[in-house]
């Protein structure tokens, strides 16, 4: 019997198309857009000016406090201007413009396709530093700096370190080509990661609608101890923190906690093979898989592409912009959102590309709610959302508060499941923001 | 002879209960200043909260119980019925100048040309923490009328030609209910002014100048030439916006002429003596 967590979850159309298509490589951009804020906290500070040139994987903001991240240049050319740009969101941040000149690497970086074994003899500081100055943030879509999360506090112990190459979201292929083609990488971050926090065990959670990458990477894990490799059962939002520690060691993270808290750590395995190529081959994080997918595209892929480039330049790789695409959207169907054009640039967050035909990427007609309290059922956080849903249209925040508005975690269950088309989560969201914000300026 | 019996100890029953009524009514009187339900009967009845206080309720027990009117007004009834309180009371009151919410946006739909749709839940809350707008410009309103919903006295109604809420001055009790709702900040509450006559910068677009006209064909573009023209130093200019300091304002109407985008507007002005030439050519 597989393992897999027990309040909630749907079972959304698998889609994964692009399955089984190599990483490829595109041409680096003409003009690279480098955002300062890419990560959750504090944005990168630009140490660059216009007219400065720079090369690939030289840092270019630093980052700004303890929860912040560096960003490093994705190309190598001149920086034209540091000014606002146009984000997935339609609203403008701070962004490096740069432009390309040829390819030139920072000496420091390995280049070469060999495989680093020598992890034994890294000290824990040593990858600490590597990890907070390479910029490395949860590769998943949230973007949690990675040295926050693998810095333990005094007096908690990390018992399981948690490697989630789960991937539930629909379409997305990024993890899984990663997981295929580079095994071997994929087990040294791990245990460089369990080098830092001291782990007992190392799981690898993967669903089992993945069985080649399940076998390869069990297959490869046998040369390493303490890494076991887990198949789980479909169910989606596997892939959320809190979901796959109860699927895998069958703990419950309390409310508002963090999962160090039951003595787990959870890394995403691309962020797990970022950390080894920082750690072993000094390479910073500037690239990143992005799977480009629709069903009326011509070419499925799965593309290596640097942070910066126009997403117009990825969707062109793969054979261009279909003539009934309706959404172009930033991440998986569940939780990604649609872009407000095409030629926002690929950040450090971007799992994927989806393009939807018109016909799919329209909203149900919402009638009344039918109190049939299925949102309750699909709810993974055991949460209430036609409740939830009401209190945000009336306004009462507070009373959201307490029922724990800020425990969801917007994966979209809700309104996916919805017989009478409500799209709960929007509201949901908006309450959650306010009570954030509250909560902040009550501090 | 039930019907006798029931009647006489029914009787008895309410008269007791009557009498036990009475005591306690007696012994736990609230004593009330009737001079709170006086004050209420002078305000306008509103209940829009505009004052800071819970409806007018709130209002009056606070204006008796403090014995002092400083820092109280009711904008829905203004002047005048602070002054009726005043004189009620004893006390004295320090005029205001009544004040009347504006929106400061001027992108209708024919200036702001739609760049992408947006199909998800239309309120302005929703819309303005999920996107930047269906416009290229990402200050400016969002048009699903949550001011509207938000007025206290119905005073804003949706324009469907140009997608941009109108407030009717006449209605407006100046409660800040529609200030405090509009995610954008778009709305403000100004100074009436003489004759009801305002000048505003109905914008509030601080990107530059080039990239705020592109946005959109009314947007404020800092070029400072409104700074320039006015007499009073009332404009500022932050960020690459225009701003007029209504409590410095003399309404000359310089500053109007010489925006180039037409993104200051006046209200309730006669038409200008060269506009009235012209027409008479016309």
């Amino acid at each position: 019997m597989l393992k897999t967590f027990s309040k909630g979850g749907v079972h959304p159309k698998e889609n994964k198309i692009s399955t089984g298509c190599k990483i490829t490589q595109i041409e680096v951009p003409k003009q690279a857009c480098i955002f300062v804020s890419q990560h959750i906290g504090a944005p990168a500070e630009p140490i660059v000016t216009k007219g400065d040139f720079v090369k690939v994987g030289q840092i270019i903001a630093k980052a700004k406090g303890f929860v912040s991240a560096n960003i490093h240049s994705s190309v190598s050319g001149t920086v034209v201007k540091i000014d606002k740009a146009i984000d997935v969101n339609g609203y403008k941040q701070t962004a490096i413009f740069i432009d390309t000149d040829g390819d030139q690497w920072l000496d420091t970086i390995d280049k070469s396709d060999e495989i680093k074994f020598d992890f034994q003899n890294k000290e824990i500081e040593e990858i600490k530093a590597k990890i907070t100055e390479s910029g490395l943030v949860g590769s998943g879509g949230a973007t949690f700096p990675t040295h926050v999360k693998i810095s333990i506090p005094e007096g908690k112990v990390c018992e399981h370190l948690i490697i989630n190459a789960v991937e539930c979201e629909p379409y997305l292929t990024a993890d899984h080509q990663l997981m295929l083609e580079h095994p071997e990488e994929i087990m040294i971050g791990c245990k460089l990661v369990q080098k830092i926090t001291r782990a007992k065990k190392v799981l690898i959670g993967i669903e089992n609608n993945k069985q080649d990458a399940v076998k390869l990477l069990s297959e490869v894990a046998k040369k390493y101890p303490d890494i076991e490799v887990f198949a789980l059962k479909v169910k989606y939002p596997q892939g959320a923190e809190k979901q796959l520690i109860k699927s895998l060691v069958n703990r419950e993270v309390p409310s508002g906690k963090l999962p160090i808290e039951v003595g787990c750590v959870v890394q995403n395995v691309g962020t797990i093979f970022s950390i080894y190529e920082a750690v072993m081959k000094n390479k910073p994080f500037f690239e990143r898989v992005v799977t480009v997918t629709g069903k009326s595209l011509t070419k499925q892929s799965n593309i290596l592409a640097r942070i910066g480039t126009p997403i117009n330049l990825l969707i062109e790789a793969a054979g261009g912009i279909p003539e009934n695409t309706g959404k172009i959207i930033g991440g998986g169907p569940m939780m990604g959102k649609a872009l407000v054009n095409e030629f926002v640039p690929v950040t450090k967050g971007t799992s994927g590309i989806l393009l939807m035909p018109k016909n799919q990427s329209t909203r149900p007609q919402s009638c009344n709610c039918i109190r049939c309290g299925k949102c309750m059922q699909a709810c993974p956080m055991g949460l209430e959302p036609y409740l939830l849903k009401n209190l945000s249209v009336l306004g009462m925040f507070e009373e959201m508060q307490t029922e724990h508005v800020l425990d969801c975690v917007e994966c979209g269950c809700c309104s996916f499941t919805c017989p009478a088309g409500i799209p709960l989560l929007d509201h949901i969201r908006l309450g959650k923001a306010t009570v954030n914000k509250m909560l902040r300026d009550k501090k | 002879m039930i019907i006798l019996y029931t009647v006489i100890i029914l009787g008895l029953l309410a008269l007791v209960l009557a009498v036990i009524l009475y005591v306690i009514a007696q012994k736990f009187k609230v004593e009330e200043n009737p001079l709170i339900d006086e004050v209420v009967e002078l305000l306008p009845g509103a209940n829009c909260g505009g004052c800071g206080f819970p409806g007018c309720g709130g209002f009056a027990s606070i204006c008796v119980t403090n014995n002092s009117l400083d820092g109280m007004f009711c904008p829905a009834g203004g002047n005048e019925t602070m002054k009726k309180i005043a004189s009620l009371l004893g006390l004295t009151v320090e005029e205001q100048e009544p004040k009347v919410a504006v929106i400061r946006c001027n992108g209708s739909k024919e200036k702001r040309p739609i760049v992408n749709n947006y199909d998800g839940i239309k309120t302005c809350a929703i819309a303005h923490a999920t996107f930047g707008g269906e416009t290229g410009c990402i200050y400016g309103c969002l048009g699903f009328g949550d001011c509207a919903n938000a007025c206290s006295a119905n005073g804003i109604t949706m324009d469907e030609e140009s997608g941009l809420p109108i407030f009717d001055e006449k209605s407006c009790t100046s409660c800040g209910g529609c200030v405090k709702t509009c995610p954008r900040g778009l709305i403000e509450l100004r100074n009436q002014g003489k004759n009801n006559r305002r000048v505003y910068v109905a914008c509030r677009n601080s990107d530059k100048g080039a990239d705020a006209k592109k946005a959109c064909g009314a947007a404020c573009i800092g070029c400072g030439i409104c700074m320039k023209n006015c007499p009073f130093e009332a404009i500022s200019l932050n960020n690459n916006l225009a701003y007029i300091d209504f409590t410095k304002c003399k309404l000359c109407r310089k500053c109007t002429t010489g925006c180039p985008t037409g993104a200051i507007l006046e209200v309730n002005f006669p038409p200008r003596k060269s506009e009235i030439i012209n027409e008479n050519i016309n």
